[in-house]
């Protein structure tokens, strides 16, 4: 994780004095980043979990037999040793149905949580920046929040057909609006600082003002909801293919698992329990990372004397050098509202 | 009051029009045509044209919008070709579960949330905070249909004091009604209550840092009086809104957990109609949804000012 923020930089990089200490400097903060994680408790417990589901999705399906063997003999056998998770009703091995859920799970969501965070990202720094795509923008995403999100998501995907490339479009199109909420309060603010000011007598283009000087600066929100439609559009994709309207069987995925097992739910129990498992601790886990981030990334968070000592360091630092890629404790709005969605 | 009233109700239209702009594409998002994707690849040329034909789809496209929206205001939603009954009568048939099991996970969330907020803000810091706290986490992170499963295996499956599954309208009696609707209406409130019980706590932490409750302190009003009358009564505003705000996205999750436990309500017939890709009861759904959704919001905002007459007079830009 970069904890790549900017200062808004309307100088040249003094390269005579910053250069010196500039990489030696720019490791340090990166580990002191990864200690202040490490000492977060939660964010740490949440960020192992979900290393650990990661490498279930990674290695997962090269250790276990393939999710698609069907084999008669061994329908609904319990979880024993040949079979930790046991085998559901076409006797594939649950155990490797679930690893492989974990890689369309994580993936559809990872995917979403990126798409998201583009177009989010984008809309939210134009209509930051421009009055009438402001209102245009923000009128149609009001309108779109409007939907509640699963809903939307299942007509959509009515519409569109199931298909897991579909599945992320729909998700795409029900979270966007919540990031560009997000990323516009937070440029707002960047938008009236002094140096956007400079930077536009100075007849820097909207393009570069946009996206060089603005956006480094709503990264760590933007970071931190991501974080949070990630974990979201893991549960609805978990709804949706309960649903039968996501991911298509015979792929597994954590959801289309789960309406195997209702089916069976007097009969074999652990065709319910280890993919609920899994999709249970992934989202704890995540949201566990989310509010570990926000702690981490957003200075209205931090305990106030820290905060005003790193103020002073920043300062002191920032007097001496200029770099393109460093920190700011520039007044960086709250992000609350993150936990709306 | 009336000038803040009628922006209020100017500020509905962009998001209604939104809402009906968004629930029209639909139709016309389907992957080539629309009448032909929802009759099948076993479907003649005529059927197609005919369907083709009531569904309008022959007209330009702000002719079908312009009508599509004028027959909406007047109740009518179109008809289900699968079904062969109007939309709006198919609705409101499988919106009685739906309304019932919404209410009661909010009560049950209102009954469960509250207290526990005002708890771990009372005791802020300490194990029953903490607890508190840990345990809205989990309901957050629980998704209510499997939360609604795992309660399903407990209650129905393992320990049989509930049963598993399906649907009695309370009219048949009021102890059956709620011994099915139990484990629905607490897998929906788990989240609800998660929510509601963080917002409390939040609020009330905010108003004890107040001046009053200091002067309260002072003047020896009891702790017990001061907490529910003075803190309590401040923090109501934002816990209402948070109240407001879920339940349409309660009514949504009721559709889900409804399919859990096969209650025959909004939810089922989302789900038949996926199946059968019967797009116009899936507009009518989310249309009439999301339309509930705006009006409850605004009539949150409007409580909102009644209770605290100082939002009228900031100007709600929001």
């Amino acid at each position: 994780m970069t904890h790549s923020t900017t200062t808004p930089h309307s100088a040249r990089p003094d390269i005579t004095v910053g250069s010196l200490n500039r990489i030696d400097k720019t490791r340090s903060r990166r580990s002191k980043f990864l200690r202040r994680f490490a000492a977060h408790k939660l964010a740490f417990t949440g960020g192992s979990i979900l290393v650990i589901v990661t490498l279930v999705a990674i290695f997962g399906p090269m250790l276990t037999p393939s999710p698609f063997d069907v084999a008669g003999a061994n329908r609904l056998q319990p979880p024993s040793l040949e079979h930790p998770f046991g085998t559901d009703n076409y006797g594939r091995d649950v155990l490797a149905r679930v690893a492989e859920g974990a890689r369309v799970s994580l993936f559809v969501g990872a995917f979403t949580a990126v798409c998201t965070a583009v177009l989010g990202c984008a809309v939210g720094l134009y209509a930051a920046y421009n009055r009438v795509a402001d209102m245009i923008l923000m009128r149609i995403s009001d309108g779109l929040m409007a939907f509640p999100a699963i809903l939307l998501a299942i007509a959509i995907m009515a519409a569109l057909g199931q298909q897991t490339s579909n599945v992320i479009i729909a998700l795409t199109i029900v979270f966007t609006p919540y990031v560009a909420r997000i990323v516009r309060s937070s440029a707002l603010v960047v938008r009236e600082q002094t140096f956007v000011e400079a930077l536009k007598a100075q007849g820097a283009s909207r393009t570069r003002i946009i996206w060089i000087n603005i956006a480094p600066n709503v990264v760590s929100p933007l970071i931190v909801q991501a974080t949070f439609v990630f974990a979201d559009s893991i549960i609805t994709e978990a709804a949706l293919s309960f649903l039968g309207a996501g991911v298509p069987p015979p792929a597994p995925s954590w959801g289309n698992m789960l309406l195997d097992g209702k089916n069976l739910i007097y009969t074999a129990w652990w065709m319910t329990v280890f993919p609920g498992v899994f999709i249970m601790s992934t989202i704890l886990a995540i949201n566990l990372l989310g509010d570990g981030l926000r702690d981490l990334l957003d200075p209205t968070y931090r305990s106030k004397t820290s905060g005003r000592k790193r103020k002073a360091r920043k300062a002191a630092r920032a007097a001496a050098r200029q770099t393109a890629a460093h920190q700011s404790t520039a007044s960086r709005p709250t992000t609350r509202e993150g936990e709306s969605s | 009051m009336a000038g803040y009233l009628m922006r209020r109700v100017l500020a509905l239209v962009p998001v209604l029009c939104v809402v009906a702009v968004v629930t029209f594409g639909l139709m016309h998002m389907m992957p080539g045509d629309a009448a032909a994707v929802m009759l099948g690849p076993d479907a003649s040329e005529e059927q197609v044209e005919a369907l083709r034909e009531s569904l309008g789809l022959n007209e330009p496209l702000i002719v079908q919008f312009f009508s599509w929206v004028g027959s909406a205001l007047t109740g009518d939603l179109g008809t289900s070709f699968f079904i062969g009954l109007p939309v709006t009568e198919v609705l409101f048939a499988a919106l009685g579960p739906t309304i019932n099991l919404a209410l009661l996970a909010q009560v049950l969330a209102i009954l469960i949330g509250v207290p526990a907020g005002i708890l771990a803000a009372k005791r802020q810091g300490t194990g029953a905070d903490q607890a508190v706290m840990a345990g809205a986490l989990m309901g957050i992170s629980v998704p209510s249909f499997l939360l609604g499963l795992f309660l399903m295996l407990i209650f129905g499956v393992w320990l049989g004091w509930l049963p598993v599954a399906g649907y009695v309208p309370p009219e048949d009696g009021l102890a059956d009604a709620l011994r099915y609707l139990a484990l629905p209406a607490v897998a929906l409130g788990s989240m609800q209550a998660a929510l509601i019980a963080r917002m409390t706590r939040t609020a009330m932490l905010d108003t004890f840092s107040k001046n009053y409750m200091k002067t309260a302190k002072a003047k020896g009003v009891r702790a017990r009086v001061s907490l529910y009358k003075h803190a309590l009564r401040n923090a109501a505003l934002p816990i209402i809104t948070t109240i407001g705000q879920t339940l349409g996205t309660l009514i949504a999750g009721a559709a889900v957990v409804e399919t859990v436990f096969n209650i025959p309500g909004i939810g089922q017939l989302v789900v038949n109609s996926v199946e059968r890709r019967d797009l116009v009861v899936i507009q009518g759904v989310v249309l009439l949804i999301a339309v509930a959704y705006v009006l409850i919001n605004f009539f949150v905002d409007i409580l909102y000012s009644v209770l605290d007459p100082r939002v009228r007079f900031a100007g709600g830009d929001s």
